[in-house]
């Protein structure tokens, strides 16, 4: 486990501090541009939208939009991969992985291939798009394919690392990103390690373990819980696949009782990959925050993460029933 | 353009090789696809001998030819040319699709035999070709790639955003050779869904492309050095062919697309490629 980083302040005054990942994306590929001479980059006709322009701008030889053709792309990417090359592949997440699903699994990660899937556009908060859109099962259809590690930043300090981690981590990786400018939560500071957690706050009361936009919710609801008595210890669980255990386990032992959060469905998500951590070691009880079951809507993310009870407000009433049974 | 009958005769005996190979291992199976493979021979067996610069010596190099089988239920016939090239063991080729073999039910991706990459799921292949393509240019090779394909995996919509691609970025290093029996798993093509005229489609997507007997050792070969002269387009050679070319009972019968024969096929099967005596004797012991 990563110890307890230095935050950056959520608030700033007013204004929360925001940036979006997928722009942390792009700027992270200009340096992996000018570092890596193996990098390439692929996109399917959305390469303002990810910010993988600025690499096209910068190595248009080593730009390849591939039209609006996702299972083409990830295939060209698996192929560019098995000849050496480090092949980053765009697109919004629901295309990247749900039209080229069988080419993820068949095409790159069953021959371990290093392809860097790194798809915008992911969660609710891509927001008035609405359902189409909002993709809420890329992490469980990512996280199931053998091989496939998967990287959810909680905000574009982290993204920034990951993008760069990816393309020294070999074989298949996920970069689940968003398009919504979201809170700053890292310090410069902060060194992001694949396969870690990170622990945001201590607390012994629960362990709220997030990921993505909900890392930013889960450390403002503690703050709420810590002004009722309540300590909750909140884990950033950025690398979902493969999960830090241990991380889990200490939680589940120090604090008894665990609130999983996600800007996606709890069926096969982060929940339930933290839920199969606690029941093979310390079986506590657990409540998942996350979408139960249901598309999403039009609306402003913000709109849209209190409506799901994603939101500090919302996380704060799921820790008080857990409280309820863990106490029962 | 012919061949000389010493070189036209050393394709022909390693595409004789391929569909004894195929009988055998399929047989030895008792599950597997005998009939594209059987189909296909006089091509892989082309390109394989004459084009691929595929050896144990080149295999290592990272700029020599790579090939994709795009119709990976065919790997019988694929594993054989290999073994005949010196990179399969001959005495492995009979532990096809058993328990802990190197020779899977469908090609997966092993350096060490040249098996260049993992398919099976129709559609994938001319994608992963087109990358493979795209970074051979990049790196300034001389190599070719090439893949197989079928007028069954032609019905597959990404092959067809994978020849857009390759147009577009004009992979004139790419090569496609569709075998076009016209048979798939569940009948003919005409009855179950007809993709029409290959060639013009191809071409239609800005493709050199061409209709070859696909049993004409000469036109395969003479198409193969056309591919190789295109400097702009990507080419596609249509292989007309007929599943299970060669074995007499087999041909043009989709029940052979994927059934293993039992003894008494086998030995048919062998005796009418030319297997007798002693060696089919001990070939079917």
């Amino acid at each position: 486990m990563i110890a307890t980083p230095e935050l950056a302040p959520l608030f700033d005054g007013v204004e929360a501090r925001k940036a979006a990942t997928r722009n942390a994306y792009g700027e992270a590929l200009l340096e992996l541009g000018a570092s890596n001479p193996d990098v390439v980059v692929l996109d399917a006709d959305l390469s303002g939208s990810t910010k993988t322009k600025a690499f096209g701008k910068a190595h248009p030889d080593r730009f390849f939009n591939m039209g609006v053709a996702e299972a083409n792309m990830i295939g060209v990417a698996a192929g560019l991969a098995s000849q050496g090359k480090v092949a980053f592949a765009s697109s919004f997440a629901m295309f990247a992985t749900g039209k080229a699903f069988e080419q993820i699994r068949q095409s790159v990660c069953v021959p371990e291939l290093n392809v860097k899937i790194c798809a915008t556009h992911a969660g609710l908060t891509v927001g008035e798009d609405g359902k189409s859109h909002q993709m809420l099962e890329d992490v469980t259809i990512m996280r199931v394919i053998p091989g496939m590690q998967v990287i959810v930043p909680a905000d574009a300090v982290e993204a920034r690392q990951a993008v760069l981690a990816a393309a020294e981590i070999p074989g298949p990786v996920y970069v689940r990103l968003s398009r919504a400018s979201t809170p700053i939560v890292f310090s410069e500071d902060y060194r992001f390690e694949f396969g870690k957690a990170a622990m945001l706050r201590e607390g012994g009361d629960l362990a709220i373990v997030a990921m993505g936009v909900t890392v930013a919710a889960a450390i403002e609801a503690a703050d709420i819980l810590s002004g009722m008595g309540i300590e909750a210890r909140v884990l950033n669980m950025s690398t979902i696949s493969p999960l830090d255990r241990d991380s889990i386990a200490s939680a589940a032992r120090d604090c008894g009782a665990i609130l999983t959060a996600e800007e996606h469905q709890e069926n096969g998500g982060l929940g339930e990959a933290v839920a199969q951590a606690v029941v093979g070691t310390h079986p506590v009880p657990m409540e998942m925050c996350g979408m139960s079951g249901s598309f999403g809507q039009s609306g402003t993310g913000d709109e849209l993460l209190a409506h799901y009870g994603l939101d500090a407000a919302g996380l704060v009433a799921r820790a008080q029933q857990l409280l309820n049974r863990k106490q029962a | 353009m012919t061949l000389s009958q010493q070189d036209r005769a050393a394709v022909e005996t390693a595409a004789r090789q391929i569909r004894i190979d195929t009988v055998r291992m399929v047989h030895a199976a008792a599950c597997g696809h005998p009939g594209g493979p059987i189909g296909m021979a006089d091509f892989m067996a082309t390109l394989f001998t004459r084009h691929m610069n595929l050896t144990p010596e080149t295999l290592n190099q990272p700029d020599r030819d790579r090939f994709v089988l795009g119709n990976g239920h065919t790997c019988a016939g694929y594993y054989s040319i290999l073994s005949q090239k010196g990179l399969i063991p001959r005495d492995e080729l009979l532990t096809f699709r058993k328990m802990g073999s190197r020779l899977q039910g469908h090609p997966h991706r092993t350096p060490d035999m040249g098996i260049d990459f993992s398919t099976g799921s129709l559609g994938n292949s001319l994608s992963v070709a087109l990358g493979m393509a795209l970074a051979a240019k990049s790196n300034g090779w001389d190599s070719r790639i090439y893949s197989a394909s079928s007028d069954g995996e032609s019905q597959e919509g990404q092959i067809w955003e994978a020849a857009t691609a390759a147009a577009h970025y004009g992979a004139s290093n790419l090569t496609v050779l569709v075998d076009f029996n016209n048979v798939q798993i569940d009948g003919y093509m005409r009855d179950v869904m007809d993709v029409r005229d290959l060639r013009a489609k191809y071409e239609a997507f800005g493709w050199h492309a061409l209709d070859v007997d696909g049993h004409d050792i000469d036109a395969i070969d003479a198409a193969l050095v056309a591919a190789r002269e295109e400097t702009e387009r990507p080419t596609a050679l249509i292989c007309h062919t007929l599943i299970g070319k060669g074995v007499s009972f087999m041909e043009n019968q989709p029940g052979w697309h994927g059934v293993a024969p039992g003894d008494e096929d086998a030995r048919r099967a062998l005796v009418e490629l030319g297997i007798e005596g002693a060696e089919l004797e001990a070939m079917m012991a």
